[in-house]
């Protein structure tokens, strides 16, 4: 297989490549270097800051600028209102940063700066970063259930109507769909990520190796591929929307639990 | 995978940068700036609904005048309509009575000059058998040499002026 292989390893752009301090930058034992998974987070976090930072004029008649954010603070407004109530208005700060950063992230990692020689890399393809979040977001319904509902919180185990003979089978089953939230949402963002990226990375890979073994082969499966992945680019656009959007949603909807518990 | 195969050696950096820069997005933009992009929403809200409210309410002071006015000037209308029709019916009997007096004094003066006329026919009349009486004596008593009393003559042209 080995000779086989492709110019183009798929899996490549997904290698984490420490930058600098690899060596010394420890804590408690912990290697910490600055990777390029960490320059995209920092690069995720810039242009984040930029972006809002140009809605926080405070102009009554608000420029496009502004509009755009306000538009993004609105739609997290709105949707957690939908799904919490007025108790959700607090939880407006960590959503939005949920969801922009994870859409920001996840359109920085599609840009093509390959074109310039610059390796885009998309963090939120590694299951260690969306783990994170996930872990945070779960964290904060379990404090939220346990802070507002006490033991209490348990009876989310019990949906309403059960039956008493079910008393020993439901209560389990809610259980594990509860832990296993956080493993949803980790893997649901990693795999669709990292799916559309290998994807792309195989169809382009198909472009240049039937493109090189001459224009016959060029013609029949260079060029549907290549057009295929101009569709598929734009699929991406969408995924990457709709997956910052699912995990807002979800993490929403379990706060909503541990808010107002049924 | 790189994913799994450099997790071991990644995952703790990973964590890390991840935890710096999603803490830095959470307390920074997520608590420092979004608050404040959503107090300029809620205050442009509140500056809309005020000025909407403000605009109903100075819209129902205009109707409420309009009606005001309508009641006012229809009130005005009906008077000088009374006005008008009190002037119509004034000039009407006063152009009747002037009417009236001047039908009489017409008619006074037809009167009179149909007493005039018959005056003027009688004493026309008187003078015609005058005349003729005396006409009929001085041919009377020329042809026929007959001297004819003149109350005599002046019955018989009466007799035969008048049938």
């Amino acid at each position: 297989m080995a000779a086989e292989q492709a110019k183009v390893d798929p899996m490549h752009q997904f290698t984490i490549e420490p930058l600098f301090g690899t060596g010394h930058w420890e804590i408690a034992g912990y290697n910490i270097a600055f990777t390029n998974s960490a320059l995209w987070m920092a690069l995720t976090t810039l242009a984040l800051l930029v972006f809002v930072a140009g809605g926080v004029k405070r102009q009554l008649v608000p420029g496009r600028w502004q509009m755009a954010v306000e538009g993004f603070t609105g739609f997290i407004d709105n949707l957690l209102a939908a799904n919490i109530g007025p108790a959700g208005k607090k939880y407006v700060p960590y959503i939005f940063s949920l969801f922009m950063f994870i859409l920001f992230a996840n359109l920085l990692g599609l840009l093509p700066l390959a074109l310039l020689g610059v390796h885009p890399f998309t963090p939120t393809s590694h299951f260690t970063v969306t783990g994170v979040l996930a872990v945070l977001s779960f964290a904060i319904v379990l404090i939220v259930g346990f802070w507002r509902h006490g033991f209490h919180f348990f009876s989310l185990f019990v949906p309403h109507g059960t039956p008493i003979w079910l008393m020993w089978l439901i209560p389990f089953i809610e259980l594990i769909s509860f832990l296993v939230r956080p493993f949803s949402l980790a893997l649901r963002l990693f795999v669709a990520m990292m799916a559309g990226h290998v994807l792309l990375e195989v169809l382009s890979s198909f472009v240049i190796d039937s493109a090189n073994s001459g224009p016959l082969w060029g013609g029949i499966v260079g060029l549907p591929s290549f057009i295929l992945m101009v569709a598929i680019c734009a699929l991406e656009l969408l995924v990457a929307g709709i997956q910052a959007y699912v995990f807002a949603l979800l993490t929403s909807l379990y706060l909503n639990d541990a808010e107002n518990l049924h | 995978m790189p994913q799994i195969s450099q997790f071991a050696a990644t995952y703790s950096s990973q964590v890390f940068w991840m935890l710096v820069f999603f803490g830095f997005i959470f307390f920074f933009i997520g608590r420092g700036m979004v608050p404040r992009v959503m107090a300029t929403v809620e205050a442009r809200d509140k500056q809309i609904a005020g000025d909407l409210a403000a605009a109903e309410a100075a819209r129902t002071a205009a109707d409420a005048e309009e009606a005001a006015w309508r009641t006012h000037a229809n009130a005005q209308r009906a008077e000088a309509q009374a006005v008008i029709a009190k002037a119509k019916a004034d000039a009407a009997k006063a152009g009747e009575v002037r009417l009236a007096k001047a039908g009489a004094a017409i008619d006074a003066r037809l009167t009179e000059a149909d007493t005039r006329i018959a005056k003027a026919r009688a004493k026309a009349a008187g003078e015609i058998e005058t005349v003729a009486s005396e006409a009929a004596g001085s041919i009377a008593a020329r042809i026929a040499g007959l001297t004819v009393d003149s109350a005599e003559a002046k019955a018989a042209v009466k007799e035969a002026l008048n049938g």
